[in-house]
């Protein structure tokens, strides 16, 4: 097992510097000239431009921009120098000019934002995606059944930024239940409660979309399961409904779960743009869109990498996961 | 001792298309300790009537009738008006049953000692080092080497005749009176399915137990069975003990499943012998004797009686029975 790790994360390093030097190379050759961008749209002064090239380094040789940028990664990077010297410790992804930040900072912010928003919702769909999806299987045909096909309908169907505007209409606007989103976030260290209130709304918008796909998947899932030989042998024991639904169709139908949810959280935590926006919730998602609207690519460049970045990394917290989920595929 | 006394069990499932009579009125005896072989084309009925004996038909999938007297360790019962939840108490302790496919009929995700060990626990209050040494007792008994390592190893971890073995320890782990056996060895290699086949008799004697022998492989019974039923399309068309189906079959069906049996001992003709035509569909069974579209030898019978009328299940002396015109009353 210890073997298979080194070797997963051998590979997983190896894979995000593919992805960091593509995403380097697609951002560099972009028909824009990034010293340009750093002084504002109406900044026609060659010499601030020429000025900012050389402290951000882009007059240097591709590679070596390259080669700079990984040894931020590591140990930190200084920017200009004298009386504006910048200095972004490790891990380094930049600075952006246009907010006058280091951009690690800048995702210090705002990930936790975006974390707490998919921490909330993946519970939130797992519990109804499960739990709808377990009922539906047991009560096939059934008016559990048809209620739960209609929620998929629904939960699929809707596009997340119109849950989110129904709910905010509803919820907040007419009824009044839970104050207007002001963008400002409160961390849950600081005030569990606000935290949960502010959250609450983005949570549901997520969950209603996901939990739509998870009970259609738990369903089949459970269904498939029962219908195996090993849950006749089970019934065959003599063991009652309940135990051989519990233990024996769950743990078997669930274990796909695992790795759906993994991945399913990881392309959130990559930033959930259209909640984050309609919610007006500062995330990895407004962060990387108000950069994409403002060119500001040293933030494009660190939210794209930080996105492959966990992607890869849940991939391979998944796959150890279901070694121990699922003997089969362990290796010895 | 008579230990299971079926009667007049029949089994219809309602499909979109008509109502399918998997099992029609059977009856049948098997007395403890004894063999009894149930043989048959796919879909004649044999599986469907031991998963009724078992409970094991999903409910409002069929409708299942008819009595089965079984005398449990409890005093008697009847298997099918029993109420499952009763029943259950049964299943895996007097009744168990093993199944064709021993890949895919063990948990994934489970050691074959928890499996066993949970058979165990279920049907008996005992302390869980009780259930392991017993199950650890029946996996030496089935042959397993080094059990007790190997109560730790997960199903993939076994060849297809070790899961088998495996499957039979699950099942004997309580002492059951009756053990129905579906197709134990057709998924296996044929060198494992003798090896598998003996272990069965052997533990059969050990046990002192009765065995349903679920089978489509006429070697098979020769060698392992007491009492032969020959089912076809949900009915029972011949009934005698091993020795006098084979000596005499008195139904052209079962002469022509003896006879697509290769021998070595007989001179090599061209070709293996085969009975015509296919088993008929179960929504729309022929008229009169349910074989009689195949049958070679319904000219002997003459006029149309054959496929008009369903013979019945007669007494050919010395408990043979026979669903046959031909030699009926002679």
């Amino acid at each position: 097992m210890f073997a298979y790790i080194s070797r997963r994360l051998a590979v997983s390093l190896l894979i995000l510097l593919t992805v960091s030097f593509a995403v380097y190379v697609i951002f560099a050759f972009l028909p824009f000239d990034p010293a340009a961008l750093t002084c504002g749209k109406n900044c026609n002064d060659p010499g601030i431009i020429e000025a900012n090239r050389r402290r951000l380094g882009y007059d240097l040789p591709f590679f070596t921009q390259y080669f700079i940028f990984l040894k931020g990664l590591f140990f930190g990077r200084s920017f200009g120098e004298g009386a504006a010297l910048i200095n972004c410790p490790a891990p380094s992804l930049g600075y952006s000019f246009q907010q006058h930040a280091c951009v690690t900072s800048l995702i210090g912010e705002a990930l936790p934002v975006t974390f707490s928003l998919a921490i909330g919702a993946i519970f939130m769909w797992l519990a109804l995606g499960i739990g709808l999806g377990i009922l539906a299987a047991r009560f096939r045909g059934r008016i559990v059944d048809r209620l739960s096909t209609v929620f998929v309908l629904i939960g699929t169907s809707l596009p997340t930024f119109l849950t989110g505007l129904l709910l905010l209409v509803f919820v907040v606007i007419r009824w009044k239940l839970i104050p207007f989103p002001s963008g400002n976030y409160t961390p849950f260290l600081e005030n569990p409660f606000e935290w949960g209130q502010i959250l609450f709304l983005p949570w549901l918008t997520l969950a209603f979309a996901y939990a739509a796909l998870y009970t259609r998947f738990v369903r089949s899932s459970v269904i498939d399961t029962s219908n195996e030989d090993y849950i006749r042998t089970a019934r065959a024991k003599g063991l009652s409904e309940g135990v051989i639904l519990g233990k024996h169709t769950l743990r078997a139908a669930l274990a796909p779960i695992a790795t759906m949810a993994g991945l399913d959280f990881a392309g959130l935590l990559g930033g959930a743009i259209l909640t984050e926006s309609v919610f007006n919730l500062p995330g990895l998602g407004r962060l990387a869109i108000s950069a994409v609207v403002k060119y500001d690519l040293p933030i494009i460049v660190a939210t794209t990498l930080l996105a492959a970045f966990i992607v890869v990394i849940m991939n391979l917290i998944v796959d150890i996961l279901y070694a121990y989920i699922d003997p089969r595929v362990r290796v010895a | 001792m008579t230990l299971l006394k079926v009667e007049n069990l029949s089994v219809d499932f309602p499909t979109p298309d008509g109502l399918v009579s998997a099992v029609h009125e059977t009856s049948f005896e098997i007395s403890a300790g004894e063999t009894l072989a149930i043989v048959g084309e796919s879909g004649s009925g044999k599986t469907v009537t031991n998963l009724a004996l078992m409970g094991l038909i999903p409910p409002r999938t069929a409708n299942v009738s008819g009595s089965a007297k079984f005398e449990s360790h409890n005093g008697p019962i009847d298997l099918i008006s029993m109420e499952r939840n009763e029943l259950r108490k049964y299943r895996g302790k007097d009744i168990a049953m093993i199944f064709q496919d021993p890949m895919s009929s063990l948990h994934p995700f489970y050691t074959i000692g928890d499996q066993i060990i949970e058979a165990h626990q279920i049907h008996n209050k005992v302390d869980l080092k009780v259930s392991k040494a017993r199950a650890i007792e029946l996996l030496e008994l089935v042959g397993i080497q080094g059990a007790d390592t190997r109560m730790k190893a997960f199903p993939h971890q076994f060849s297809g005749g070790m899961r088998q073995r495996v499957m039979i320890a699950m099942a004997l782990v309580n002492n059951p009176l009756l053990l129905i056996a579906d197709e134990p060895t057709t998924a296996l290699d044929v060198t494992v399915q003798a090896q598998i086949i003996k272990l069965l008799a052997d533990l059969q004697q050990e046990f002192k137990m009765a065995m349903i022998l679920i089978t489509h492989d006429m070697g098979v019974v020769a060698g392992a069975a007491d009492r032969v039923n020959v089912m076809y399309a949900g009915r029972i068309v011949e009934s005698a003990n091993v020795r006098d189906l084979y000596a005499n079959p008195l139904m052209p069906y079962t002469q022509g499943l003896l006879a697509s049996v290769p021998r070595m001992d007989r001179p090599h003709t061209n070709r293996l012998s085969a009975i015509p035509g296919q088993p008929p569909s179960m929504i729309a069974l022929p008229t009169g004797c349910s074989f009689n579209p195949r049958c070679t030898r319904k000219s002997e019978v003459g006029g149309s009686k054959c496929e008009t009328q369903m013979p019945d299940l007669t007494p050919r002396g010395n408990g043979h029975l026979s669903r046959c015109f031909i030699g009926e009353g002679a």
